[in-house]
């Protein structure tokens, strides 16, 4: 419940409103976490925001946060120079089930604008162990080319043996990949469904349209997962902000499976 | 070598189309090379013709006065390019443009029109099936214009 001061090692601007922040506990103990986990993080008096941990889980001598800058909290997280100390709480949250993956099962990891953030412990983790599945495939949409998180990475992920599709609402002539809605990367992508899982995060809409096509291409709702955002403000399940349903995003997600979630989605008042 | 018939049946445009049928349409078809930068489409041209990549990529833009040509989405292999053919008044509504060296199937519209209008079991399965490709498009458009990446989120 306490905050712990964290001190900021390194500052990396991704996009023009991006920063990915690697921090660390002054003693060097380690923090571990399992992917798609969260924090609460903060600055100063700025206030305090859930941002998904998209580190190494198998490097806990880093925590690392990619943060948007979007109001008074996240500015300041993003204003952070290595140095300087932040607070977390946490980590928090039911992580992604990349450990119910069963062996020679295909991945598919759908991705939106920062979505790919909580996503990338989940790749990191399942590329550490690659020999173990199938497919790994990642579905990657963005707004515009310059709004693409973690460029220098995609490549290495591909060479690491995933099939990386990436694609952009729209683009100038000087793009040279595609240009498109993540949706259609599904039927790109050429799944099998079966037994394959997915795990999808972004805008609430591009889940929704994404799961969709996932399920016409054959994946089964059961297989799905899928990582949430509300209104989370205490962290572990006490203040009731973020409900949903009858679920508390941040004690019971924000990783929650598709089939579970589904009827909750469809009440629009909710 | 295989004919024309025997490549567009694995296209899902043409899925599940009878022999006859594909060869029909196969008839008004021949094997095309685009170079790199090419423009297959033009807006406001005559839609006479009308493509099946088999290898490559199209991108399809609208040009914009002063600022060039946007890019709007992008095409790959097994995906027809062009729509307008089949819909009056059979006029391009943006450009295609090869962002590679293509190796495509092109169709005389003109013919497959003819072929379509002597036979409307046929017009109406390609009806069907660039009718699903069209709302296809539209559901991505519409997301498009959702812009749903704005500036929303702080962490996902």
């Amino acid at each position: 419940m306490v905050p712990e001061p964290l001190e900021v090692v390194s500052r990396r601007q991704d996009t023009a409103d991006t920063w990915t922040l690697e921090l660390q506990r002054p003693s060097g103990d380690p923090l571990a976490f399992a992917p798609g986990q969260f924090t609460m993080l903060s600055a100063g008096g700025a206030g305090e925001v859930p941002i998904s941990i998209s580190g190494d889980p198998d490097r806990p001598d880093r925590l690392v946060h990619t943060v948007r800058a979007v109001g008074l909290a996240t500015e300041a997280i993003c204003a952070a120079e290595p140095g300087r100390r932040l607070a977390a709480r946490g980590p928090f949250g039911e992580p992604w089930p990349v450990e119910q993956v069963a062996d020679g099962a295909d991945v598919v990891i759908a991705a939106g604008g920062i979505g790919l953030a909580p996503l990338r412990p989940a790749i990191l983790w399942l590329l550490a162990r690659r020999e173990r599945y199938g497919r790994l495939v990642l579905l990657y949409g963005g707004r515009s080319p310059d709004q693409l998180l973690y460029h220098d990475e995609l490549g290495s992920w591909a060479d690491r043996g995933m099939e990386v599709l990436v694609t952009v609402d729209s683009a100038g002539p000087e793009w040279l990949g595609r240009v498109g809605v993540v949706t259609r990367l599904v039927s790109r992508a050429g799944l099998a469904g079966g037994s394959g899982f997915a795990m999808a995060c972004g805008p609430e809409v591009m889940m929704r349209f994404t799961v969709a096509a996932l399920r016409e291409a054959g994946v089964d709702g059961d297989r799905v997962f899928v990582s949430m955002e509300r209104n989370m403000q205490c962290g572990i399940g006490h203040c009731g902000h973020c409900q949903l349903g009858p679920t508390l995003v941040c004690r019971d997600g924000p990783v929650y499976r598709w089939s579970e979630l589904e009827p909750w989605l469809a009440i629009r008042e909710l | 070598m295989q004919t024309i018939d025997e490549l567009i049946a694995a296209a899902p445009v043409f899925d599940g189309l009878a022999r006859e049928q594909l060869e029909l349409i196969a008839g008004c078809g021949s094997n095309e090379h685009v170079e790199e930068g090419a423009l297959l489409l033009r807006e406001g041209e005559p839609a006479n013709r009308y493509f099946l990549i088999r290898r490559g990529s199209v991108a399809l833009e609208v040009h914009m006065p002063g600022r060039g040509p946007l890019r709007i989405e992008t095409l790959d292999p097994g995906d027809a390019v062009g729509l307008s053919w089949l819909f009056e008044p059979y006029r391009w509504q943006l450009d295609a443009r090869a962002l590679e060296p293509c190796d495509v199937i092109g169709f005389d519209a003109v013919c497959l029109r003819g072929k379509i209008e002597a036979d409307h079991e046929l017009g109406y399965q390609l009806m069907r099936r660039f009718a699903s490709n069209l709302v296809d498009r539209l559901q991505a458009t519409r997301l498009q214009l959702l812009d749903v990446y704005g500036r929303d989120r702080a962490s996902a």
